[in-house]
């Protein structure tokens, strides 16, 4: 029986290093002879490679590692390419979008936000390839495509916030800047802006399915755990053979709140929960300042913002005297 | 303990030091300024609290107002003429303790040998800086209220005040990425270390562009196109502010809505009112004595040093903790005059009556 009460994993397998299924005709080789490493035996699997990369794979690697070039570069160049300071104000360095003036143009000068329309490319055109990476390795591998699909709903909301919104408002000045602190201050003066994020519904359903999320691996990974002593850990056979792990751990959750998932469903909820979470997130942004411009007064609208006593201040600009 | 755990004990060390060397240790004092629940709250680190140094008692004791008048006493007096020579006397050695070097005292801006020459520039800002005054002490009563300013509000004993700026040093060729940060995205302390753009002045306390940026309608409209950048330049100004003032947002908004101002403190209205008096100081005052500075006197771009809240506020909400000075000068407040009007524009007639009262809309008609 395993250990399972520990922090880290306690069995690691030893023997011929497992290849995986032949690959097809159009496929490229897997590269590398396989090994083990008893410190990555800690957190997963010990065996490392073979590696598949495939065209797909390289094409994306060249397009991220080109985003990276590009925007660490950007970074680089804003101190004068002094090696110190790049370290020390990393977390201030920017590569900013184009400005209001060139609205949704195509091709903006490098100099004046051309350098991110290139990085933002390649940024996308790493991630939608590794998307087609993932979706073609699940076909290879005669599995379901549920993991690329749930890429795709966090792909979405980068697309949303880098490219679909920019596109409807018209100007890629709405586009979210690369950059560590610059990035967190566009999103307060997003909230700022658009009238208090906060009030945007889908925003509030994003952080639901987002704490949610994390509430239910917590739950999950946690009861699992505490049934491994059981067998526990063989969910899949759990699910239409119930033995003793699965009994009790159902029966604990009945018992702490009433009602328990089954071992199929647990996964379900945890994949809804997860794709909910950047679909909810992308229709928020979407509709914000192509739909609803001040979030605020759109909650007060229909009645859901609360309303406090205020201390009744009037607005300077609205008094007599001030020029209409 | 193994040599791997020593390594990851190290390096656990080093990463918690580093994450916690932002924070400011130690007790912070709290204080509800709004309706519960809504995070209206002063948060204080007693720690970090701006220090207020001794404010220099007046010269001697304030004479009275009788007497031969300065324009009868002297020459060339175009401000303060009406004033009695002997207050003027008062004021000029207030000033000698406030402003002038000690070393060069009044010869800092007069020449010894014939007082009344305007050939020392100084002696011709000093005048433009009388009238400033005495604009901020009457016209601006809406923001200085009856605490009003002296020269020391500002100067505290320097001949520059600490605290000014400058248009902020732009880029050799605004073409190239090289040394170019689009002026923003440095550790700035004008705003508050935020990667912010950090020269809001230009725009909003030397120029008049619309600080409001978030919309008066729920809905979009053509009439309200503000791009995320210029909110980051409104967001710039307002940490400015609050660093100049030592203070949260909360101090004058409602987080619910920055916008709205019935939520918010009344702190909002007398900021209003002091952007205004600063863009006065700046565009009626300061500005038009280019010509006058010398070099050294000048920012970059060869404009003069200007005011922001933190040239007065210096940290605190109310600049030398709310102490009125004005009350041993009374000749700096200076005839009255009528109070400036609120200004409008476009924001003052976007307004609908829905931001003055939101509640008003959740009312079941």
């Amino acid at each position: 029986m395993a250990r399972y009460q520990n922090i880290f994993t306690q069995v690691q397998l030893r023997g011929a290093p497992e290849m995986g299924p032949l690959l097809g005709p159009y496929d490229f080789p897997r590269l590398g002879k396989p090994g083990f490493s008893y410190w990555i035996g800690k957190i997963g699997n010990a065996q490392i490679g073979p590696i598949y990369l495939g065209g797909l794979g390289i094409l994306s690697l060249f397009f991220g590692f080109l985003a990276f070039e590009v925007v660490g570069l950007n970074m680089w160049a804003s101190v004068g390419w002094d090696p110190v300071q790049f370290a020390r104000q990393l977390p201030w360095l920017a590569l900013e979008p184009p400005g209001p003036e060139y609205g949704f143009q195509l091709f903006v000068p490098l100099a004046k936000g051309g350098w991110w329309q290139i990085a933002g490319f390649s940024m996308s055109a790493s991630v939608l390839l590794w998307w087609l990476r993932t979706f073609r390795r699940a076909k290879a591998l005669g599995m379901g495509t549920h993991v690329p699909w749930a890429f795709a709903s966090a792909i979405w909301l980068m697309l949303v916030l880098g490219f679909i919104r920019p596109m409807l408002m018209g100007s890629w000045a709405e586009a979210v800047p690369f950059g560590i602190f610059p990035h967190l201050d566009w999103t307060a003066a997003f909230s700022i802006r658009y009238g208090n994020l906060f009030y945007n519904p889908f925003h509030c359903l994003s952080i639901v399915f987002l704490y949610g999320s994390t509430l239910l691996f917590a739950m999950h990974g946690a009861t699992i755990l505490a049934v491994g002593r059981y067998g526990g850990e063989r969910e899949i056979e759990h699910i239409t053979d119930r033995g003793t792990a699965a009994e009790r751990a159902a029966l604990f959750w009945r018992w702490t709140m009433g009602f328990n998932a089954t071992y199929e469903s647990i996964h379900r909820w945890a994949w809804w929960f997860a794709v909910l979470t950047t679909l909810t997130g992308g229709i928020g942004i979407l509709l914000t300042g192509t739909v609803v411009d001040n979030w605020y007064l759109w909650a007060i609208q229909h009645g859901y913002a609360p309303a406090y006593p205020g201390p009744g201040v009037i607005d300077p600009a609205t008094l007599p005297g001030a020029s209409q | 303990m193994s040599g791997l755990g020593r390594i990851v004990a190290a390096t656990g060390l080093v990463t918690v030091t580093i994450a916690l060397g932002g924070c400011e240790l130690g007790p912070k004092q709290s204080q509800q300024t709004g309706f519960r629940g809504t995070g209206m709250a002063q948060i204080v680190d007693p720690d970090h609290v701006a220090k207020l140094g001794a404010i220099p008692p007046p010269p001697y004791a304030l004479p009275d107002d009788s007497g031969p008048r300065a324009r009868e006493a002297y020459q060339n007096v175009q401000v303060l003429g009406d004033v009695s020579a002997e207050r003027f006397n008062h004021l000029m050695a207030a000033i000698n303790q406030w402003v002038a070097p000690p070393e060069q005292g009044c010869n800092y801006c007069h020449n010894p040998n014939n007082m009344a020459s305007d050939e020392k520039y100084t002696k011709v800002v000093a005048r433009r800086m009388l009238q400033m005054t005495r604009t901020i002490n009457g016209k601006w009563s809406s923001h200085v209220k009856g605490t009003g300013v002296t020269c020391y509000t500002c100067h505290r004993g320097n001949a520059v005040p600490t605290y000014k700026w400058a248009i902020a040093e732009g880029v050799a060729d605004p073409d190239t990425i090289v040394r170019n940060k689009h002026g923003q995205n440095s550790p700035n302390v004008s705003v508050g270390y935020a990667s912010l753009p950090y020269d809001p002045f230009q725009t909003y306390l030397a120029g008049k562009a619309q600080i409001r940026v978030a919309a008066s309608s729920q809905y979009p409209s053509p009439n309200h196109v503000v791009s995320i950048k210029e909110a980051e330049k409104s967001y710039g100004l307002m940490m400015h502010m609050s660093t100049a003032l030592g203070v949260n947002c909360t101090y004058c908004h409602n987080s619910q809505s920055f916008r709205s101002w019935s939520l918010s403190r009344p702190q909002r209205a007398t900021a209003y009112y002091g952007i205004r008096m600063v863009r006065d100081a700046n565009e009626g005052y300061i500005s038009p004595l280019a010509a006058v500075f010398p070099a050294y006197r000048k920012g970059p771009h060869g404009d003069p040093y200007k005011v922001n809240c933190q040239t007065c506020h210096q940290g605190q909400s109310k600049p030398l903790g709310g102490y009125s000075m004005l009350k041993d000068n009374p000749t700096l407040k200076g005839p009255p005059v009528p109070t400036a009007a609120p200004e409008g524009g476009a924001a003052g007639a976007a307004v609908p009556a829905v931001l003055a009262n939101p509640q008003a809309m959740t009312r079941r008609q």
